[in-house]
């Protein structure tokens, strides 16, 4: 049954990906990375890791696609569509190289690795938001908080980038 | 963790908490501040990194802090020392440049802070998670910095190009590190090491991707050679204050994590990867010194002259010994002081011309101001190595623990490459002592001589820097020794 589910998620992650990067209208292209997220999102609640599936579903597939929603809307990209045509083919053709050697590359690695050494069995409780609270705060706690400089920096950023004039002495 | 605790492990982050705390305050007193004494900002940001620097006194524990976060050791002392000197020196450079672009902000030195807070993260960093943090809070913060002269195309579009490919690269470095997560179970750099110690195949495929793109990451950010075309467009774009700390901060930081990285978390995989950073060296010193011979700009010269630096220092990391190492550490300071001085040199001429990046710009310098003109050929014959300077020294201890290592060609090559870069730097200095064209209608010393403090103090700083370091460099030499003493 479990496997089942598995492969239900898997084969819609791929055929939405696939969908998103083969559809020429941006709306479409973006409810299709919805559904990839959802699916990713499924993968993590099977894998036991609740607090990632959630936050997944949440941060990825709900706040950042209205942003993209709300960026394709305020550009209103649809008309400028084929602009890249002249040479089209061309990054089609690096694309695919560059795809395929990742592959190869992935694959290769992948059939000689085996088992992970680390394979070492897990408790019940690993991944779900108890377990993930408890060691942010105690193990992971300078992370945690340091990332609090990261988003102040970020936040500092998109604010001066965004005001009206930085110049106050000339004005 | 108890009250206590948490006390007790913030003595391992101790400049990190001053410098993120000093942004913090700077932010707050932003808005109570009136409208050009911004001034004052600049001023506070100054005390709080002075007052960092005087924590480093404390003779280091070498423990590790918040259960294997961070290590607070002679290296980590070190590379903050080199890291908070450069942003001092890029503070006082500062504040002329943002009062005439008008950029003058809070904002701007509280990011300065939080990026210098984020670089010493990542020398200190005995965890990956650590290291990816320090690394996004300083990239982040340059990338804004980058882009602050909003009404300029070419900060615009640097801004874009740094923002777009950092992403990809920090993307690939995370890639890799999970990749080495799941070789040994683990991103604690001890616990890495320990597991590399008894496994048998010590160098399975899972690391060897890894490592890969880890090197992938860290090149980029370094600005070695094929991961480069992003370095002039970006270095020329920026604020010249911004360039000078970009140029030498992140590469003190990137280099003392690649460092931490390589000889702490994988001490058996680096051996394998010699013969890459050989070619990586070769190539970045050699493209850097070439394209840096065809440019008539200045600030572009510097970009790929950095570039070609960013060569030699990796010369150190090939060698890969004690040797090699500590003069690595040495290196980084006589590159800090020196870039940080031509740069700021540069600003001062900005600030009194209409620009100051154009060969043309400097022609004449010594006639306008023969203070800026002595420490401009001080800087740069620095840079190109000739004694008694801090770069002479640097690249004669770079090269020689090569030479003990054995790579004697990469060794002839640095040599060739240093007298190709000699040429670039000597023309800037010949034709700052020109006369300039036309001298008498410009007047000679219209104000130039007249340099506020802060320039003044920024720049007298890195001219004693660089000749304490060319006299006196076993002092220097002892320290970085000891520093690298903990990685062994």
């Amino acid at each position: 049954m479990e496997l089942l589910i598995f492969y239900a998620f898997c084969v819609g992650a791929v055929v939405s990906a696939l969908l998103m990067v083969t559809t020429k209208r941006p709306v479409r292209a973006a409810m299709s990375l919805v559904a990839t997220m959802s699916f990713l999102a499924g993968l993590y609640a099977l894998l036991n890791a609740h607090l990632i599936a959630v936050l997944q579903l949440i941060v990825y597939a709900g706040a950042i696609m209205v942003l993209f929603l709300f960026v394709i809307m305020l550009l209103n990209i649809e008309e400028k569509e084929g602009k890249l045509a002249k040479n089209v083919f061309f990054i089609q053709l690096a694309g695919t190289v560059v795809v395929g050697i990742l592959m190869v590359a992935m694959v290769v690695v992948m059939n000689k690795i085996g088992a992970p050494v680390a394979g070492a069995a897990v408790d019940e409780t690993f991944g779900t938001t108890k377990a993930v609270g408890w060691m942010l705060f105690t193990k992971y706690l300078l992370p945690f908080e340091i990332a609090s400089v990261l988003l102040l920096a970020a936040i500092v950023g998109a604010v001066i980038l965004a005001k009206r004039r930085i110049d106050n002495s000339k004005a | 963790m108890s009250t206590l605790t948490v006390l007790y492990e913030c003595q391992g982050i101790l400049p990190v908490l001053i410098l993120s705390v000093t942004g913090v305050v700077i932010l707050l007193l932003d808005a109570f501040s009136p409208l050009g004494r911004k001034g004052q900002l600049g001023a506070v940001a100054v005390t709080g990194t002075v007052c960092a620097l005087g924590t480093l006194a404390m003779t280091p524990s070498g423990a590790e802090f918040f259960s294997g976060m961070v290590v607070w050791d002679r290296f980590s002392v070190f590379l903050s020392a080199v890291l908070m000197a450069g942003a001092l020196l890029v503070f006082l450079v500062s504040f002329d440049s943002l009062r005439r672009s008008g950029m003058e902000c809070g904002e701007y030195y509280a990011l300065v802070l939080f990026a210098t807070a984020g670089m010493i993260l990542m020398v200190q960093a005995a965890h990956f998670i650590m290291l990816f943090l320090g690394l996004e809070i300083f990239s982040i913060a340059i990338y804004i910095l980058v882009g602050m002269p909003r009404h300029e195309k070419r900060a615009n579009e640097a801004a874009l190009k740094y923002v777009l490919l950092g992403g990809f690269a920090s993307g690939f470095l995370l890639y890799g590190l999970t990749f080495i997560y799941g070789a040994t179970g683990s991103l604690s750099m001890s616990i890495m090491a320990a597991h590399l110690g008894k496994a048998e195949k010590v160098f399975n495929s899972y690391l060897l991707f890894g490592s890969a793109l880890v090197v992938a990451g860290f090149a980029f950010k370094l600005a070695l050679v094929p991961f480069h075309l992003w370095t002039p467009d970006v270095y020329e774009g920026a604020p010249t204050p911004i360039t000078a700390y970009m140029a030498v901060g992140v590469k003190a930081a990137v280099l003392g994590a690649l460092v931490r990285t390589f000889w702490v978390a994988l001490p058996t995989v680096h051996p394998h990867w010699s013969a890459f950073f050989w070619a990586l060296a070769a190539v970045t010193m050699t493209v850097g010194n070439l394209m840096a011979l065809a440019q008539d700009s200045v600030k572009r010269m510097l970009a790929f002259s950095s570039i070609a630096h960013a060569g030699y220092l990796l010369v150190a990391v090939v060698a890969d010994s004690k040797e090699g190492l500590t003069a690595l550490l040495v290196y980084l300071l006589a590159y800090t002081v020196m870039n940080v001085g031509a740069f700021g040199v540069m600003v001062a001429v900005q600030n009194r011309q209409e620009s100051g990046e154009r060969l043309e710009d400097f022609r004449g310098l010594a006639g306008r101001s023969p203070f800026l003109a002595v420490l401009m050929a001080l800087f740069l014959f620095s840079l190109a190595g000739i004694p008694p300077t801090a770069g002479f020294v640097g690249k004669f201890m770079v090269f020689s623990a090569a030479v003990q290592s054995g790579y004697t060609w990469l060794v002839i090559l640095a040599v060739i490459n240093s007298v190709i870069a000699a040429y670039y730097y000597l023309r800037v200095v010949i034709v700052v002592y020109r006369p300039a064209e036309g001298a008498s209608a410009e007047g000679p010393a219209d104000g130039a001589s007249r340099l506020s403090a802060g320039e003044r103090g920024a720049l007298v700083g890195a001219g004693a820097l660089t000749a304490i370091v060319g006299i006196w460099p076993h002092v220097f030499w002892d320290l970085a020794r000891q520093a690298v003493h903990v990685l062994f």
